[in-house]
């Protein structure tokens, strides 16, 4: 499988080191150059020696996605520091370049819960953190 | 008229004063503290502090009861969203967008947020207006119904000089309307013969300037 991940935080590199070691063919989008340090971290060759891509460019710019493979990309993870940009990078990813699988975070639940029922899967680490605090917290009550 | 501004930078701020003076009653939405505090100064209750791409704070605003929804923040991706919410959530029928950057322009297309509104292109049409390149002037721009009226000298040497109108390969979305012939304009049927020198008129899509240029204006 290909998999373009776009925003190389400590989600999107923990998501691409965990799927290049899997097998997979793995390229990573980000427009700061310094975010690489992240992927090459805990490697004991660089990020691109251990098979991966990385390219810098802007997210929402169409150019930067075909640079970093999106034309090929079966999976597509959206997971940039911006809401906004993650759910219109996952639009594109879905309507332009008909990515098979294709899922953006949203930090936002009322929009990772709107979005989610217009069609575009996304996961909302809020939401989660709401649902195990309540759960914790049912622990106890 | 009920108008949701998102963005209270110049653009929104103007705006927002603008329409206020002509009556309509408007409610700008800024996300920086400072902005807001400035802003809010000047235009008191019409303005509130928040980000307007969370639906809590374009509720807070009333954006279900808006007409129109004009999102001018310097992101172009909490532009589209502001206007995608607002079409396809609150179904709000008007929007209007503005374009920071004129690369992200496919973006708003492909998600369906139009008009869009964008200083670089206003600029670059006005020099294109100003400043007629390859012999192709403007006549009419109607941006908004996509429609185009543009005046061409044929050249002897574009491939158009010498065929019938109906054997040039027009661009889909154009159209020959008229001829200017020494000093006299007709419209033309299909077996009329474009000659070197005359002066095409042809309405058309926007985008397609570059296709009839190699037509009719082609140097040798």
């Amino acid at each position: 499988m290909f998999v373009l991940i776009v925003g190389a935080g400590r989600v999107g590199a923990a998501v691409a080191h965990s799927m290049l070691a899997q097998g997979h063919e793995v390229s990573v989008l980000d427009d700061d150059p310094l975010s690489h340090e992240r992927l090459d971290a805990g490697l004991s060759t660089s990020w691109e020696e251990a098979g991966g891509r990385f390219t810098v460019g802007q997210a929402i710019e169409i150019e930067a996605l075909r640079e970093a493979g999106i034309e090929d990309a079966d999976v597509f993870i959206a997971s940039t520091r911006g809401d906004n940009t993650n759910l219109v990078i996952a639009q594109v990813a879905q309507k332009r370049f008909a990515v098979h699988t294709v899922v953006a975070r949203v930090m936002d639940a009322a929009r990772a819960t709107w979005y989610a029922e217009q069609g575009v899967r996304t996961i909302c680490p809020t939401l989660q953190a709401i649902s195990m605090f309540e759960s914790a917290i049912a622990e106890v009550a | 008229m009920y108008v949701v501004i998102a963005g209270g930078g110049k653009v929104g701020w103007n705006l927002a004063r603008e329409l206020i003076d002509k009556g309509h009653e408007v409610t700008l939405i800024e996300q920086t503290r400072r902005r807001y505090l400035t802003i809010e100064e000047e235009l008191e209750h019409a303005v509130q502090y928040g980000d307007a791409t969370e639906m809590w704070v374009l509720e807070r605003a009333g954006v279900q009861r808006a007409e129109l929804v004009v999102a001018v923040t310097g992101d172009d991706e909490d532009n589209i969203l502001i206007c995608q919410m607002a079409r396809e959530k609150y179904d709000i029928g008007r929007t209007i967008a503005r374009v920071n950057n004129p690369r992200n322009r496919e973006l708003f297309d492909l998600l369906g947020v139009a008009p869009v509104v964008s200083a670089t292109d206003l600029i670059l049409r006005l020099i294109e207006h100003e400043v007629p390149s390859f012999g192709l002037v403007h006549l009419l721009d109607l941006h908004a119904e996509r429609l185009e009226i543009v005046e061409v000298e044929v050249t002897p040497s574009a491939p158009a000089a010498g065929l019938r109108v109906a054997d040039v390969a027009m661009p889909e979305g154009s159209l020959i309307i008229s001829i200017l012939r020494k000093g006299a304009g007709f419209v033309p049927k299909g077996d009329t013969v474009i000659e070197a020198g005359d002066e095409v008129l042809i309405v058309l899509d926007p985008g397609l300037e570059e296709g009839i240029t190699t037509l009719f204006a082609v140097e040798a």
